[in-house]
């Protein structure tokens, strides 16, 4: 068997497909928080719980319920959006005209007490969630093995990703969001109802860390911590991306993903701590994050 | 004086205004900007509010669209009062509104930034009629917004809102900085709409571009409408508005 830079291939490319699991997580968390943090200037930090959910939706729906991942794909993250729709109307909403500050120690208790929930109603040791049938296996490429399901959830997550960036840059609803984004007493002054807007923004940020849980269910148990491990890498993608753009937080999630899981071949002790030594350069010499726009 | 402007002109006050504002406060966090503003615009007139800076021209037009966080008074469109309504809403009246940085949106295409404000009345402009009215927004339209000169700038925010077929606009000195050959165009645009019946506040500084579009001229000073001139007085005024605007 040949060697690459004295690795085999196989550990190379299974590390290299699992940087791009880790990435397509990233991307579409860090996604939907750059969303959110566009239009309502709040750092999302229910955002690792609102994954949880996601998941334990889909657990839920199968459990209790008996609906397949498929629809629970569809319909996880129109509950966790709901949710977030019910929490942006009854508590974001009365703290939109203080600091945003508030935000984040608001969404950061919600986290909590979700987080709390959970635990108190399932444990914190983890319940199973099986691969679909359809996608239990995989092929030999000759230089690795792949799993079915990983190879669907880089797909998955990538079309969901660039679908989210379509609609945002191309399309009209996308122009009324950058708008309001920008300058929402103006774009409110033209006539464009721009409170909807934010519920219904915060909503999708969140149906897409619903989305997210719902793909991670079968790679990771389900468990109330698992979004609470997962946020501070995310934030800190967040950080070297730049807060609050879009094909940034997208590009960022898969690279440094894939950045993780080399350092796991190559030096495995970093392999933790790559992406926040990543985020300390990035800080010291481009405050405003790779794809930011200086404030 | 007060008076004089209130009672004035019968083909201003004769008619059902379309506008009617009275006594509109409105505050900057703690700092009481307006102090009872009181006017009226006729349906076709264009009527510029003149003033020296921090007079309350710019802070009258905010709060004739509902973007002050806070006001009180009255102001009433076509006998709808909006003082309680949120912007949006009073948009959807048919109010266009032209603010004074322009408002042309950096994340937005030209051609975005043209076809941003929802349509609020029948009656709106054509792409190719706004075209005919301004060529150089037409070139430009797959450009970043904030890509365009000043005075593009200026067109497309005018161009933006005679789309959506609002027929009462409110324009924040759209000749601000730009050179003279551009406020000839801006001129003639604003002169062409009046034609066409379009009912028009004009914010300026400059009162020699207002006398070449307006009918009246209200002049305003520490949140109050001190005086009303006719257009045609202008001249005959011309020492007693040097006084106003200390120029």
């Amino acid at each position: 068997m040949f060697e690459l830079l004295g690795i085999p291939p196989q550990a190379l490319f299974g590390q290299v497909l699992l940087g791009l699991i880790n990435g397509s997580f990233y991307a579409i968390l860090s996604l939907g928080l750059a969303v959110i943090f566009g239009l309502l200037n709040i750092i999302n930090f229910s955002h690792g719980a609102q994954y949880m959910m996601g998941a334990f939706v889909a657990w839920m729906c199968l459990t209790y319920l008996g609906i397949n991942y498929w629809a629970a794909l569809l319909l996880a993250p129109l509950i966790v959006g709901a949710t977030g729709i019910a929490i942006e109307r009854l508590l974001l909403k009365r703290i939109a005209h203080v600091d945003h500050l508030y935000g984040l120690l608001l969404t950061f208790g919600l986290a909590l007490i979700i987080q709390g929930l959970f635990r108190n109603a399932y444990g914190s040791s983890g319940l199973p969630y099986q691969i679909p049938a359809e996608l239990r296996g995989g092929v030999n490429l000759g230089f690795m093995f792949l799993p079915w399901y990983r190879g669907w959830v880089v797909v998955a997550s990538l079309i969901v990703c660039l679908a989210t960036w379509f609609l945002i840059e191309k399309t009209k609803l996308g122009a009324y969001l950058r708008a309001a984004t920008e300058n929402p007493t103006l774009t409110q002054a033209f006539g464009i109802n721009v409170p909807l807007m934010v519920t219904l923004t915060y909503g999708f940020g969140v149906a897409l860390a619903g989305f997210a849980g719902v793909l991670a269910a079968p790679i990771y148990s389900v468990n109330p911590n698992m979004g609470a491990d997962l946020i501070i890498v995310v934030f800190a993608v967040v950080v070297i991306g730049g807060m609050g753009s879009i094909l940034g937080a997208i590009v960022t999630g898969f690279s440094l993903g894939l950045v993780e899981g080399l350092t796991k071949v190559f030096y495995p002790e970093a392999s933790a701590t790559v992406i926040f030594i990543i985020m300390v350069l990035v800080l010291l010499v481009r405050p405003a994050g790779l794809f930011g726009r200086a404030a | 004086m007060l008076t004089e402007a209130m009672t004035a002109p019968a083909k201003t006050t004769a008619a059902a205004p379309m506008l009617k504002v009275r006594g509109l406060e409105a505050w900057y966090g703690e700092s009481h900007v307006l102090h009872g503003i009181d006017f009226d615009v006729a349906p076709g007139e264009v009527v510029t509010l003149l003033g020296r800076n921090g007079a309350g021209k710019t802070t009258t037009l905010k709060s004739i669209m509902g973007v002050m966080s806070k006001r009180k008074g009255s102001v009433t469109l076509e006998g709808t009062e909006t003082i309680g309504l949120p912007s949006r809403a009073i948009a959807r009246l048919g109010i266009g509104y032209v603010p004074e940085e322009r408002g042309i949106y950096a994340s937005l295409s030209v051609e975005e930034n043209l076809m941003l404000p929802p349509r609020v009345r029948p009656g709106g402009l054509s792409l190719d009629e706004i075209f005919t009215l301004f060529p150089n927004i037409k070139e430009r339209l797959k450009s970043q917004g904030t890509k365009l000169s000043g005075g593009e700038q200026q067109m497309l925010a005018i161009g933006r809102i005679l789309r959506t077929g609002a027929h009462f606009l409110l324009l924040d000195e759209p000749t601000e900085g730009l050179a003279p050959v551009i406020i000839d165009q801006i001129g003639a645009t604003i002169r062409k709409l009046k034609q066409d019946g379009y009912t028009i506040i004009l914010v300026e500084q400059n009162f020699r571009f207002a006398a070449t579009v307006a009918d009246r001229h209200y002049v305003v000073e520490q949140g109050r409408v001190i005086d009303m001139i006719e257009n045609a007085q202008l001249d005959a005024n011309i020492d007693k508005l040097h006084g106003y605007l200390g120029v």
